[in-house]
């Protein structure tokens, strides 16, 4: 086991080297390079100069690579330019970064929630309607593209219906108390019950449309998952043993079944990643991704290459952990 | 069943990587031994029965044969059949010129942004007056065109690396597909995004750069998959006996066998690269001219006006994930009725 660990580290720090050559690479391939990129249209020739030089484009290119690992490891990025202007970038990503953590959770409980007992209903049902439109509907949440879904949701339910607030995180009039920046647990923990209630009403909407993708992945994944269990020998044997049907279900089907369904879950911080960017920005709902919209919209390289770093980050550590947790769970996977 | 080592289960560790290298284990034809383990010795068994009744059936034939009475995949099939032609007839039957701004007059920036439907104007027009019906219909050609040439444009990427990994191996292999792995851990739309990001003036070439790069290790993936499962395999053990040469080998008996995989996969990726040209034009990564409109645009375009004038958004909208279900839905029957291991 500590043998694949091991393995595993590497192959992550391996990832994250290749990762910071590409990250640099697309740096030095910006529009007017680094310097404009990171400064932006209107700066003074005084700063250009200075930014070079601390930069040090005057380097051969394997110092500039260096330097730039240097920087990133100081959590030095630069100043932004769109987003925030005149903020750090990397304080702009620390200060954003709970409100998507909040979001992408309750998103991915959701996907959970519904994905894994339709999925696996379905399996059991192969066949039936509710198989068929269960697939059906795990396609058509595909298809659907995430910012549409959330327009349409928002049209819906705030503009039309106005049950649900239809943008940010937190109505203006509540006063309160922010210790995590995840505002549905800062209620919680400060025992303000109205702040945490109006905070969890903002967050319906963007959670919901943000869950489509992973939704329909994990509704498949455990499709084919228990499909592929339940036509296992040992579970033709536990039927011929004559054992309950709940019992086959419970401990031989679904147990077996989940394993992959639990890993895929964690892979799925990379769809909730991209779809943040694209959900946050119609809800106006400030975390990662809505920096993320501005920034691309905006070109404003020094918070892009921040965030951008930061979510393949996180992406990468996930992937790593759940590898790990997947061998600790199944023998198998260590041995290839 | 045995386990085989070849076929991953659903989701083992990196879903993604897993998912491509199950597709690609179906690559090898029927009757091959050795290399696809388990899915060879599945069709050989479920072959049996029909060999003795008649002629030899192809991998395709028999695909086809499924995919006839499959009502998913004809479904499908006629939503692809339909836009096809539409993109194709489009500016013959459309009723306005798409680019023209014949409802002008009726636009008016505080009272009627967006004038709504009327006699030969059933859908309305746009925030510049121009005809919405003619523009989704001729939309579709531009739509088409991006879809595929996006695709098209990651399966040349892709089938080059893969074929270099796959069929010499070594240390090529080792460093195409440590970038491919590479690549392929980092969330696709977010780096579709940010090699969009790249150039000053976005375009049409950019956006559909952008969806085409994010797809190149997909395919090198799935490419050098089938590769490494033919290697070994009889047909190509065959042809090394007889003195084929490398070059042969790989272009004439290897990337053939590979095409069903390659196929189901790009099918696939003309959906997401539909929905994703859209979110791109959503973030104003998107092509600004808009003479020549497409959905993905029209759907990005139309966001200001979503609150007021939600039609404008729907309607494109609509057209998008109907094609891209119609695309989804014949990639999976037909990745279905080419795995040996689902033909039961």
């Amino acid at each position: 086991m500590s043998r694949y660990i091991v393995r595993r580290l590497l192959q992550a720090i391996v990832t994250l080297f290749v990762l910071s050559l590409l990250l640099f690479a697309w740096l030095r391939s910006l529009p007017g390079g680094p310097v404009s990129a990171l400064l932006g249209e209107r700066s003074t020739p005084e700063d250009r100069a200075a930014l070079e030089q601390a930069l040090g484009l005057d380097q051969p290119i394997f110092i500039q690579y260096l330097r730039f690992l240097e920087r990133a490891a100081q959590g030095q990025f630069g100043v932004s330019t769109g987003v925030l202007p005149g903020r750090d970038a990397l304080e702009i990503f620390l200060s954003r970064f709970p409100a998507t953590i909040e979001l992408s959770f309750f998103a991915l409980t959701l996907a959970i929630l519904l994905g894994i007992p339709l999925g696996y209903l379905a399996a059991r049902h192969r066949g039936t309607f509710l198989d068929t439109g269960s697939v059906l509907f795990s396609l058509v949440g595909i298809a659907v593209p995430v910012f549409f879904l959330a327009f349409a949701l928002k049209y819906v339910f705030a503009i039309q219906l106005g049950v649900l607030p239809p943008s940010g995180r937190q109505s203006v009039g509540i006063n309160a108390t922010h210790i995590t920046g995840m505002y549905v647990l800062d209620g919680l923990l400060t025992r303000e019950w109205d702040a945490a209630w109006d905070a969890l009403r903002h967050l319906i909407l963007p959670a919901v449309a943000l869950s489509s993708i992973p939704f329909a992945v994990i509704l498949r994944i455990t499709r084919a998952s228990v499909l592929e269990v339940l036509d296992e020998d040992y579970v033709r044997t536990a039927q011929a043993k004559g054992l309950r049907a709940a019992t086959i279900r419970g401990r031989h089907v679904l147990r077996n079944a989940l394993i992959p369904v639990v890993t895929t879950i964690g892979l799925q911080t990379g769809a909730l990643l991209a779809g943040a960017v694209l959900t946050e920005r119609v809800f106006t709902f400030r975390g990662v991704g809505h920096a993320l919209a501005y920034g691309f919209e905006t070109r404003d390289y020094a918070v892009l290459q921040v965030l951008i770093m930061m979510a393949a980050l996180i992406y990468i550590l996930v992937n790593m952990v759940v590898d790990i947790a997947y061998a600790a769970i199944d023998p198998r996977v260590r041995v290839r | 069943m045995t386990d085989s080592p070849r076929r991953p289960m659903p989701g083992t560790p990196s879903h993604k990587k897993a998912r491509l290298d199950a597709l690609a284990s179906t690559a090898a034809p029927s009757g091959s031994s050795g290399g696809s383990a388990g899915g060879g010795v599945a069709t050989a068994v479920s072959d049996a029965g029909r060999v003795a009744s008649g002629e030899g059936v192809s991998l395709w034939m028999s695909a086809w044969r499924r995919l006839r009475r499959d009502w998913v995949f004809l479904f499908g099939a006629a939503i692809v059949v339909l836009f096809i032609v539409l993109a194709v007839v489009a500016p013959l039957i459309a009723p306005h010129d798409p680019a023209t701004r014949v409802l002008i007059d009726q636009v008016n920036r505080q009272t009627n942004p967006v004038p709504g439907p009327q006699p030969g104007h059933p859908l309305g027009a746009d925030y510049q007056g121009r005809d919405v019906l003619s523009r989704l219909m001729v939309g579709a050609r531009q739509t088409l065109l991006v879809g595929v040439l996006a695709t098209l444009g990651g399966l040349l990427g892709g089938m080059t690396l893969g074929t270099l990994a796959g069929a010499f191996g070594g240390w090529v292999d080792s460093v195409v597909m440590r970038v491919v792995d590479v690549l392929l851990s980092i969330p696709s739309l977010l780096m579709a995004f940010s090699i969009a990001a790249m150039f000053r003036s976005p375009s049409q070439w950019t956006v559909i750069l952008a969806i085409a790069i994010v797809q190149v290790p997909v395919f090198a993936r799935l490419l050098r998959g089938s590769m490494l499962a033919q290697r070994h395999s009889d047909h190509v053990l065959a042809a090394r006996a007889l003195g084929v040469r490398k070059g042969p080998i790989v272009f004439r008996h290897m990337l053939p066998n590979a095409m069903g995989p390659v196929i189901v996969q790009a099918t696939l990726v003309l959906a997401t690269a539909i929905i994703d040209a859209a979110a791109l034009s959503f973030l104003g990564l998107g092509n600004p001219d808009d003479r020549s409109p497409e959905w993905g645009q029209m759907l990005g375009n139309a966001q200001p006006y979503f609150d007021s004038h939600p039609h404008l958004a729907v309607y494109p909208a609509l057209c998008i994930i109907v094609v891209a279900l119609g695309f989804t839905l014949v990639g999976e029957s037909l990745r279905e009725s080419l795995d040996p291991k689902s033909r039961r």
